[in-house]
Parts: C-alpha cells; sequence; structure tokens
C-alpha cells in the first residue's frame, strides 16, 4: 500500500489539572446532538471522566474503535497508589461495560474530534475546558493508506456481531417493505 | 416537548411506600421558572401552616433548577425546601454537586417526599425504575462512607448519592444533606430527611435534557466561558485577594487567611485576634494546606476550583468547600490542622459547619460560666480540641447534654436557662450566623440580615460592594466596566459612598439607595436559586458572568418562554412575595427582623425603624412585612391573598 501524509489529531491529557466538572462529556454529547446542541446527555458523550473523587481518582478517556469481544484478563495498574482497572485506560466500546454506547441503541461510540463542516477551531471538549487539562495538538505523520469504515458501518458491523447476519438483513429488508 | 426542563416530578409517599411520576403544568414554570420558585408554590399549596417540621404532613422537596443539566455554566444546584426544626419557617438550603442535573438526566425535575417510612430506606433512581430499598445495613453510617457503600452496592461508579449522616439520622437540628463535594447544610433539612426515614437518594440518568432554540443557547453560554476567562485574567483591583475572582469564596486556593482570622471572630463569635496572622503562622497553615490538599475539584459543568478533595493522614479522605475551613479552627481557638481533622469527622456526621462549631463554642462559654457544670460534662477531656470532639460526638447521637445542644444555640439556651440565652448571640431568627462583629452599622447590610428569607448572612450579598473604596479615583475605575448593574443609578451611589464624612455609613447609601441595592442583590439570588445556577457564578461575587441584562436570553434560549427583564423582574417578585407569605402564613412578622444585637457596636434604632419602613412599602408590604392585597394581586398571587384574608393576616382593600 501506499504511504501517505497525514494530520494527526491528538488532546494532551493533564491528569493533575482535571478538577472533575465533566464539562468535557456535557458538551462532547450537546455536540452530537441532532440538531447541533439541541440536547445534550453525557451518557451519550465521546468522552467519559473516570472520577472516584476519594481515591482522587481523575482520568478522561475518549471513545476509540468498537470491538465484539471482551478482553480475556482484566488487569489493574497501580500509579502513585492509586488503582486504576486496565479497562480505565481502554477507548474501546466492548461488552464488558456501558462506557462509549448509545443508552438506547447500545450502538457504538467514537471520538471523531469534532470535524465538521465548518471545521471547528478544536474538539469542543478542549474549549470547555478552562483548566488546560485537555490540550489540543496536530502533528503529521506518514502512514499507510488504508480503508476506513463509516460510522454506519461500525455500527452495523455491531449489530451483525451481536444478532447476527441473517437476522440484520431480514430487519432491513421487513423495514424498508414497511417504508 | 417540554425544554430545560423534564416536566415530570417523582412524588414519593413514604407512608404508604408509593411512587409515582408526575407530569407538571407548564404554565407553573412561566411563573416561576423552577427550583426554589417552584419549590415554594408546592409547600404553599399542600403543606398547611400549622404542620410541624417533623409531622408525615411537612413535605422534603429536592429541586433542580431550571437550567441545571443544560450546557448553562454552573447550573447544577439542588435547592432543597421544607419547613426548618431550628427556624420553623421555610427551610432555605441548597447543594452543588453532581445531584441535580443527574436528577435530569434521570428524567425528573423533582423528588417530593411526604409521609415517613417506618424503617430506614434509601431510595434508588434509575431513570424511570425507582426502588424504595432497605437502608437498615446503613444505619450509623457517615454521609461520606453512606455514598461509597451505595455506589459499590449499585456497582455503579457514576450513581450520585445525597446521603445524612448519624446527625441527620438522630434528628439534630444542624444536620446537613452531604454530597459529594457540596452539602444543604443550613436549617436543619438533614434532620427532616432523618424524620423521613430516609438515609439517601442515589440518581443515576441517561436521558436526554433538551434545548428549545439550540445555537443562540450556546452561543449565551461561548460568552459566559469567555467572560470567566476575563475575569480570571483581570481580578478587581483594591479589594481583598477573597473578593477578586469569581466563584465561592476561594478558601482551598488562599492560603492568606489574614483577613478572616484577624477580622471575623474566634470562639463563640466573640473575640477578635488582630495580631494572630504571623509568618509563622503563615507558614504553617501553608504545610498543613499544602500537605492535606490533594487536588482541588468544581461541581458539575464548572471550571471553578472552589472546593478540595482533603487527605489528613490517618483518617478517611473526605471533600471540602468555602468556609468550613475556618469555622472549626476558630471556634475551638485552634489552628488549620486541627480544622482539616475535625471537619472529616463532621462532614461524615454530617452537620453545619456554622451551627455545629458555634454551638460547641457555646457550650464552651457556658461551662467556663459554670452555667454548665460538670454534671453536665461527666468526662469531658480537658483540652479545647479534646472537648470540640466530646461535644460533636454527644451533639450527633444526642446523648447527655448532646441531646439539649443538638437543637442549636437558640433552643439550647432556652432549655438551659439560668442566663444561657446571653450566650446564644450570634443568631437570625433562632439559627446560627457567620462569626462576624462589625462598628459602624451599614444600612445595606442591616436590611439584607433582617429581611432575607434565607435567615442566613452569607449568600445574601454580592452584587454591590461591601465597603466604600477610600478614593474616589479607585471608584471610578470601578465603575467602568459594570455592566452588570440594572440601572446607570447604582454606579453614582458606589461613586458617591465614602469610607468617611456626610456620605458614609449609617446614612449613606440613604434608605432609598439601600432598598434598590438591597433589592437588586435579592433578586438575582431569587433569579439563581429558580434556575440552578450556582451563586459562585452569578449573585454571591462582583461583576459576575450571569446578571440581570443576560439572563432573559439564556431562560428564552433554553425554554422558548419568550422572558425579557422585566418579566424577569416580575418572576422574581412573584417569588419572593410568596416565600414571603409561606413564611407569613407560619407567623413571620417585624418582630422576627433583627440582626444579632451585637453585630454592629453602633446601632441606631431610629434609623433602622426607617430603613425597615422604607424597605417594606419598597417591597409593597405592610408595616408588619406582609405583602400587601395589591401586591400580590399584581402578582398572579390572588390566590394567596384569599388565603391571609380568610385567615385574618390581612385586610380586604
Amino acid at each position: 500500500m501506499a504511504k501517505v501524509k497525514k494530520k494527526v489529531k491528538s488532546i494532551k491529557i493533564d491528569l493533575d489539572k482535571c478538577n472533575g466538572c465533566r464539562a468535557c462529556e456535557m458538551i462532547c454529547s450537546a455536540f452530537h446532538a441532532n440538531p447541533k446542541y439541541s440536547s445534550n446527555n453525557p451518557a451519550r458523550s465521546r468522552i467519559r471522566l473516570i472520577r472516584d473523587p476519594i481515591r482522587d481518582v481523575y482520568l478522561p478517556v475518549y471513545a476509540g474503535e468498537y470491538t465484539a469481544a471482551e478482553c480475556m484478563g482484566r488487569d489493574k495498574y497501580v500509579i502513585d497508589g492509586k488503582e486504576y482497572s486496565e479497562c480505565d485506560f481502554c477507548r474501546a466500546s466492548c461488552p464488558s461495560r456501558d462506557a462509549f454506547k448509545e443508552p438506547d441503541s447500545g450502538l457504538p461510540l467514537k471520538c471523531d474530534m469534532c470535524e465538521d463542516d465548518p471545521a471547528q477551531e478544536k474538539p469542543l471538549c478542549v474549549k470547555w475546558c478552562l483548566n488546560d487539562a485537555l490540550i489540543y495538538e496536530e502533528r503529521e505523520e506518514e502512514v499507510e493508506e488504508e480503508v476506513k469504515l463509516g460510522e454506519m458501518e461500525v455500527g452495523l458491523e455491531s449489530l451483525v456481531d451481536k444478532y447476527g447476519l441473517q437476522k440484520v438483513t431480514d430487519t432491513v429488508a421487513r423495514m424498508s417493505k414497511k417504508s | 416537548m417540554r425544554y430545560a426542563e423534564t416536566g415530570y416530578h417523582l412524588e414519593i409517599d413514604l407512608s404508604r411506600g408509593n411512587v409515582e411520576r408526575v407530569e407538571t403544568d407548564p404554565k407553573l414554570t412561566e411563573l416561576h421558572l423552577g427550583g426554589l420558585g417552584t419549590n415554594a408554590k408546592l409547600l404553599w399549596d399542600r403543606v398547611p401552616p400549622e404542620t410541624d417540621p417533623f409531622s408525615p404532613d411537612n413535605l422534603l422537596i429536592f429541586g433542580t433548577g431550571l437550567l441545571c443539566g443544560t450546557p448553562a455554566v454552573g447550573a447544577n444546584r439542588t435547592i432543597v425546601s421544607t419547613f426548618s426544626p431550628q427556624t420553623l419557617f421555610m427551610a432555605y438550603s441548597m447543594m452543588g454537586g453532581f445531584w441535580a442535573p443527574e436528577l435530569k438526566y434521570a428524567g425528573y425535575d423533582k423528588v417530593i417526599f411526604r409521609g415517613k417510612s417506618p424503617n430506614l430506606i434509601y431510595v434508588w433512581i434509575n431513570n424511570d425504575k425507582v426502588e424504595i430499598r432497605d437502608a437498615s445495613h446503613l444505619k450509623g453510617k457517615g454521609a461520606v462512607e453512606t455514598a461509597e457503600l451505595i455506589k459499590q452496592e449499585l456497582k455503579d461508579p457514576n450513581v450520585q448519592v445525597a446521603a445524612i449522616g448519624l446527625a441527620g439520622e438522630n434528628r439534630v437540628y444542624m444536620a446537613s444533606i452531604e454530597q459529594g463535594r457540596s452539602s444543604a447544610s443550613r436549617q436543619g433539612v438533614g434532620a427532616v430527611m432523618g424524620d423521613k426515614g430516609i438515609k439517601a437518594i442515589a440518581v443515576r440518568g441517561t436521558k436526554d435534557v433538551n434545548i428549545a432554540r439550540p445555537a443562540e443557547f450556546l452561543e449565551r453560554c461561548n460568552d459566559v466561558l469567555k467572560y470567566i476567562q476575563h475575569r480570571a485574567e483581570n481580578p478587581i483591583k483594591n479589594v481583598e485577594p477573597i473578593f477578586e475572582g469569581l466563584g465561592s469564596p476561594q478558601e482551598m486556593k488562599l492560603i492568606d487567611e489574614k483577613w478572616h482570622t484577624t477580622g471575623f471572630m474566634w470562639g463563640n463569635a466573640r473575640a477578635r485576634r488582630k495580631d494572630y496572622w504571623t509568618k509563622d503562622v503563615e507558614e504553617k497553615w501553608k504545610e498543613t494546606q499544602e500537605s492535606m490538599r490533594t487536588r482541588l475539584i468544581s461541581c458539575y459543568n464548572c471550571p471553578m476550583k472552589c472546593g478540595a478533595i482533603i487527605s489528613v493522614p490517618g483518617i478517611s479522605t473526605y471533600m471540602m468547600k468555602c468556609y468550613s475551613k475556618l469555622t472549626y479552627t476558630m471556634a475551638a481557638y485552634s489552628d488549620l490542622d486541627f480544622g482539616f481533622r475535625i471537619a472529616q469527622r463532621a462532614t461524615d456526621y454530617g452537620v453545619d459547619g456554622f451551627s455545629a462549631p458555634q454551638t460547641m463554642a457555646f457550650a464552651l462559654e457556658l461551662y467556663e460560666a459554670g452555667i454548665l457544670t460538670d454534671q453536665d460534662m461527666p468526662g469531658m477531656p480537658p483540652d479545647t480540641e479534646g472537648r470540640f470532639y466530646w461535644l460533636l460526638d454527644r451533639i450527633v447521637r444526642r446523648e447527655g447534654i448532646g441531646d439539649v445542644l443538638a437543637n442549636g444555640t437558640y433552643w439550647a439556651a432556652k432549655q438551659i436557662g439560668k442566663g444561657a440565652e446571653d450566650y446564644a448571640h450570634n443568631n437570625i431568627k433562632k439559627h446560627e450566623q457567620l462569626p462576624l462583629k462589625l462598628g459602624m452599622l451599614n444600612p445595606v447590610y442591616f436590611l439584607m440580615y433582617c429581611t432575607g428569607e434565607k435567615a442566613n448572612i452569607t449568600q445574601i450579598e454580592g452584587q454591590f460592594p461591601q465597603e466604600p473604596f477610600p478614593k474616589r479615583e479607585q471608584r471610578e475605575e470601578f465603575v467602568k466596566d459594570w455592566i452588570q448593574v440594572p440601572d446607570e443609578k447604582f454606579k453614582q451611589y458606589f461613586l458617591d459612598w465614602e469610607p468617611r464624612g456626610d456620605n458614609s455609613n449609617p446614612h449613606y447609601p440613604t434608605a432609598q439607595m439601600s432598598c434598590e441595592i438591597v433589592d437588586w442583590m435579592e433578586k438575582m439570588h431569587y433569579i439563581d436559586d429558580a434556575l440552578g445556577v450556582c451563586a459562585g457564578l452569578s449573585s454571591f461575587p462582583l461583576k459576575p458572568p450571569y446578571h440581570i441584562h443576560n439572563y432573559p436570553a439564556f431562560i428564552s434560549a433554553a425554554t422558548g418562554i419568550d422572558m425579557d427583564e422585566a418579566g424577569l423582574t416580575q418572576v422574581y417578585r412573584r417569588n419572593r412575595n410568596l416565600i414571603r407569605s409561606v413564611n407569613v402564613r407560619r407567623g413571620l412578622r417585624r418582630a422576627d427582623e433583627k440582626p444579632p444585637e451585637d453585630h454592629w457596636k453602633k446601632r441606631f434604632p431610629e434609623l433602622e425603624e426607617k430603613l425597615l419602613d422604607a424597605y417594606y412599602q419598597f417591597k409593597g408590604w405592610n408595616k408588619e412585612g406582609i405583602p400587601t392585597q395589591e401586591t400580590l394581586k399584581e402578582l398572579d398571587l390572588a390566590y394567596v391573598a384569599e388565603d391571609l384574608e380568610q385567615r385574618g393576616i390581612i385586610k380586604n382593600g
């Protein structure tokens, strides 16, 4: 495959600066509402704040790829005396937890860096984080060209994993007859 | 579709174990907005004035503000309304944190409790699924510990828990409701929760909160974010550090406590220690604060950092905010290390950080004076700090003398007698206040202390500086970007206000000006408390991001209700008069409207009467502080007027 130049958008997360307000979750869900900002619901957010004040755990995590299978092992990390589950750092929308799934349909969610037309100056979670726990950075990398699945394909794939291809095809066929 | 609000209440009858989801009347939102306003309406409609606070007929309402759960920055307040066992009037207690937005996301604007549960229970609200669960295993547990245990039990770290500790379970009049870094502490709302048999309310919500005009609303929110940044970069000049910025007083951040420790009172609101703050003290306190403060934290959707996680080596971690940092320290003539240590226990017991230390210092004064004796205090340790722990343990269990003290200084003094009343000297309407004593009467503060329905010196002020600036140039600079004033004339009032001479306290601001200033401050607090916006971004600090000129646009865009400044002022006046009427119906009269006797050294009885007369008249109230027929009718409160007339409280015409 050919090498291509790619702009990599990244968010630097400084856990020490997080005040735990969850504005990132709120504005993410509002931005991705349709129409934009017409509703908000942190349970639909593509960023989650793993928050356990008594143990001083403040960890914003972004939604990454959907995966059909959960991990075999669930390891634990201890950092500066604070215990984290391996899942705390994981970006996957996976069967082991509710995070990064639409609360009503269970469809997987993934951070899209608020890519939009016209483009946002930076992802909204970063804009709303006045404490600079989230800092937006861009860099260029050379990567192999690849075919990426669109949002609908990812969603369909998760439905196929859950119900089987036959059932999904039947349902789509039935729905198209109705309409 | 309903916008900003969910349009549903959760009604829980604890005597019958009945839970109902009830649709609300959108007309009431137009009339009262939400939060405090609609809470008051419920109390007026449903709780007869003769109801004892510990009667099953008393309601305990957890109301979210209208903007809670929307993107409006800092809209996260829960307004807890009930009748107070201490003041016997409507309790006006509130908390920030994360609970109110979570309730909105679960699909409810309020939870309304009536009746009493025979056994200790907790309520689990998980979207449409609501359970009343047994809490016998949580009996006697601390409020912080209870929240942790419930989260483990429900296997969901995102559950928000409001809980009481031992104090609430034992109906201690200074019992708080604790919730993460926040608490509804004032006026004994925790005691009513305990009386109803509710140990905790756990909430988890995953539904949407909707906005009527999204693009417009977001633009307003962005303006607020920008203004918060602007204020962070441009602190107010010529004021103490505590007044420079936004948020509630930045006690967790600030190390310099010269202003509080040398200006406010120690012990039972008794002694000033003008020379207390030395280099040595500052170094020691700095070390204490920096070693115990793990992180500065906020409430939901707010960039401020008014709270902190406090980890005292060897004891449990807890969260603290604001002035409770100093209330125990100063009441016990101790230091910050002691303050952080005892506040951990007090928070887990769930007690108010003003009333509890004041009551303990009061008890020790009575002991020193021989009014309480060794017979009353068997086994009390010899040192003051030890005595504070000893008293705290007894108050929250209502053991021995603790049972008397648990009712606060006013009721305890009455029960103890032998001149104890003179020691309960720092109350307004039977409620303990910020320990502050000053020289010259300030007419604006006089009116706020006397007439505020919160019965609370703190958090009624905010928009207008507490003191005149010494130089005219400083005042001129201050008014330059004072966009928050409802009218230009307030700038002139401030410009002409001098520290000494003709234009100084107590005769300036004049009675008329004082009425206008108080009304402005009160207006902003009432609007905040109906919207659920934290006073720390609005009515409490100087030059806040929310004000009377931008609030109408927020409300209109969020709800679709057409609101302008005149309309919003009318809502404020309606809510203000409704709450006054709720209390008037329970007996509130002019005689109750007094500051603590010794709050100012220099008092002016004639002027004070003139100020009260002017204020009542300004408000459209009679000489007793009761709203007149005309006032009530003009505010769509004819039904209130009718009721007050039937009871013979006001006359027709």
